[in-house]
């Protein structure tokens, strides 16, 4: 059987059967190799150590690797890295930072919409998405169309005043 | 996760060759068409599902909604379960199927499942999604854990001595009630097949779930309109109010006549292996007054072959209320 080279023309250790992709993240370009295993979870995590987005159950039933690709909201854990070669992604990294946050950032921390954290990213992005879809106005509309977000803590209720509050400035 | 190849494909033609070296399109499949992927990764990680080879069939040219000249609707394998729920033609025509799709799952998952993938969306039976356990569906002849163990949300429709897994489909249940047809194309040309006759029953074979075969290509799904002055609804039962999968559903359809139920097409969820339409209810209900006591026999019918288990018998009465609660709902709105 033949072996593949362990190292690859650029020097660096090259992983069997890894396949190249190019993703484009908070509008940043990365062209890299990844094992074709490798979920966009992982990829931006492990691979490319943008580590805002978090790993919950692995199993899209948490919403804690909640990411936006091209526009739309979807869990990056049960999406492999190859299959969005080309598609742009945006990461809680991309919403804002210290210095510029988001309105929804804002909000989280004057409603107090988070205890642990663990969760927030994933809830902050399921939340920016939810701004730009058909979502009706009351609070049980956006508890259900945040329904894909678990907060272990049970910050649930100051989540969805953040969110309303971002909603009636808007 | 076990390796892979991984290649992807924007030509029909070139998707169907590929798969058509598969030994199998059913539990065991060494080659596996990819698309949303919310339902084969998961099953990946689990090693339920341990392909060699993902085909990646996003890119294919089947992600269109059109209506048809008769005023029914054709759905692309790749229209992702948002945009079928939230398309217009979709709300207005055929409220059914937008109810039972934004019922199911999460707005990140219906982001990204595909109406040809949700077509062939798996159970969630614990005993089936763990390795540790014996079940003749992913592994034949291995036995059911489930029968002697927690089946709280099992089947109890459609069941045989080797199988209980019930079938957790939304979208399917109001597809049964429509009665879509599903169009394929394989190795030996197109076929399209009545959704009525596309899923199989458990039987000795609960491994084998469809009637698809190596290379086959689920490519659309067709609906008729529904009578003129038909009403329609997807009622929901769960554990907790949204994300969660079904302890009873049902997907009706009525057109009331002068004070009787002209048409009624009846489809219930989670009670059976595969997405349950009943005939049984709707030939009780054609010809009748839409009234409480009709629909409970029109219940009562759909139910008869019930068959419980240890933990499920609430199912048979829960299913029972769901259907009686969504015809009241469909023939007073």
């Amino acid at each position: 059987m033949v072996q593949e080279a362990a190292v690859g023309a650029d020097g660096k250790p090259r992983i069997a059967g890894a396949m190249p992709v190019t993703l484009k993240i908070n509008k940043k370009q990365y062209s890299i190799e990844v094992d074709p295993r490798t979920s966009l979870l992982d990829c931006i995590r492990e691979n490319l150590a943008i580590t805002g987005t978090k790993k919950g159950c692995d199993h899209g039933q948490c919403g804690a690797c909640t990411v936006i690709v091209n526009g739309r909201r979807i869990n990056s854990c049960l999406s492999l890295a190859l299959m969005h070669d080309g598609d742009e992604v945006t990461t809680v990294e991309g919403l804002g930072d210290p210095d510029h946050m988001h309105p929804l950032q804002d909000a989280f921390v004057e409603c107090d919409a988070y205890q642990c954290g663990y969760c927030t990213s994933g809830q902050l992005m399921s939340a920016a998405a939810l701004l730009t879809e058909q979502c009706g106005h009351s609070d049980d509309d956006v508890r259900e169309a945040m329904s894909g977000n678990i907060c272990r803590c049970g910050a649930y209720a100051n989540i969805v005043s953040a969110i309303q509050q971002v909603r009636s400035k808007s | 996760m076990k390796q892979f190849t991984y290649t992807k494909t924007s030509e029909i033609n070139s998707a169907v060759q590929e798969g058509s070296a598969n030994k199998t399109a059913q539990q065991g499949a060494e080659i596996r068409f990819i698309a949303g992927g919310t339902t084969m990764l998961d099953l990946m990680k689990l090693m339920v599902e341990t392909p060699n080879k993902l085909i990646d069939i996003n890119h294919l040219p089947l992600d269109k909604i059109e209506t048809t000249s008769g005023g029914g609707v054709k759905v692309g394998a790749m229209v992702r379960n948002s945009d079928l729920a939230h398309h217009p033609y979709i709300k207005s025509h055929y409220q059914v199927l937008s109810e039972a799709l934004l019922s199911g799952a999460s707005p990140q998952l219906r982001n990204m499942a595909t109406t040809g993938g949700n077509l062939l969306q798996r159970t969630r039976c614990v005993y089936f999604r763990d390795t540790e356990f014996a079940c003749n569906k992913r592994e034949p002849g291995s036995g059911c854990a489930a029968i002697d163990g927690d089946n709280r949300m099992m089947a109890v429709l459609g069941t045989s001595d080797k199988c209980i897994a019930s079938n957790p489909s939304d979208m399917n249940v109001a597809l049964m009630a429509l009665e879509a047809t599903i169009h394929i194309t394989g190795k030996d040309g197109d076929r399209e097949i009545p959704i009525s006759q596309f899923y199989t029953l458990p039987g000795n074979s609960p491994d084998v779930e469809n009637v698809l075969k190596p290379g086959d290509l689920i490519t659309h799904v067709s609906i008729q309109p529904m009578p003129p002055g038909s009403n329609s609804t997807y009622l929901k039962l769960r554990d907790r109010a949204s994300y969660e999968f079904a302890l009873a559903s049902a997907a009706v359809i009525t057109q009331v006549k002068d004070g009787k139920i002209a048409h009624a097409r009846v489809a219930l969820g989670a009670v059976g292996t595969i997405p349950w339409r009943s005939p049984e209810a709707e030939s009780v209900l054609v010809g009748t007054a839409p009234t409480a006591e009709n629909f409970r026999k029109a219940a009562d019918a759909a139910l008869k072959d019930a068959k419980p288990q240890t933990h499920n018998k609430f199912k048979i009465e829960l299913s029972k209320r769901c259907l009686t609660h969504a015809l009241k709902l469909v023939t007073t709105a």
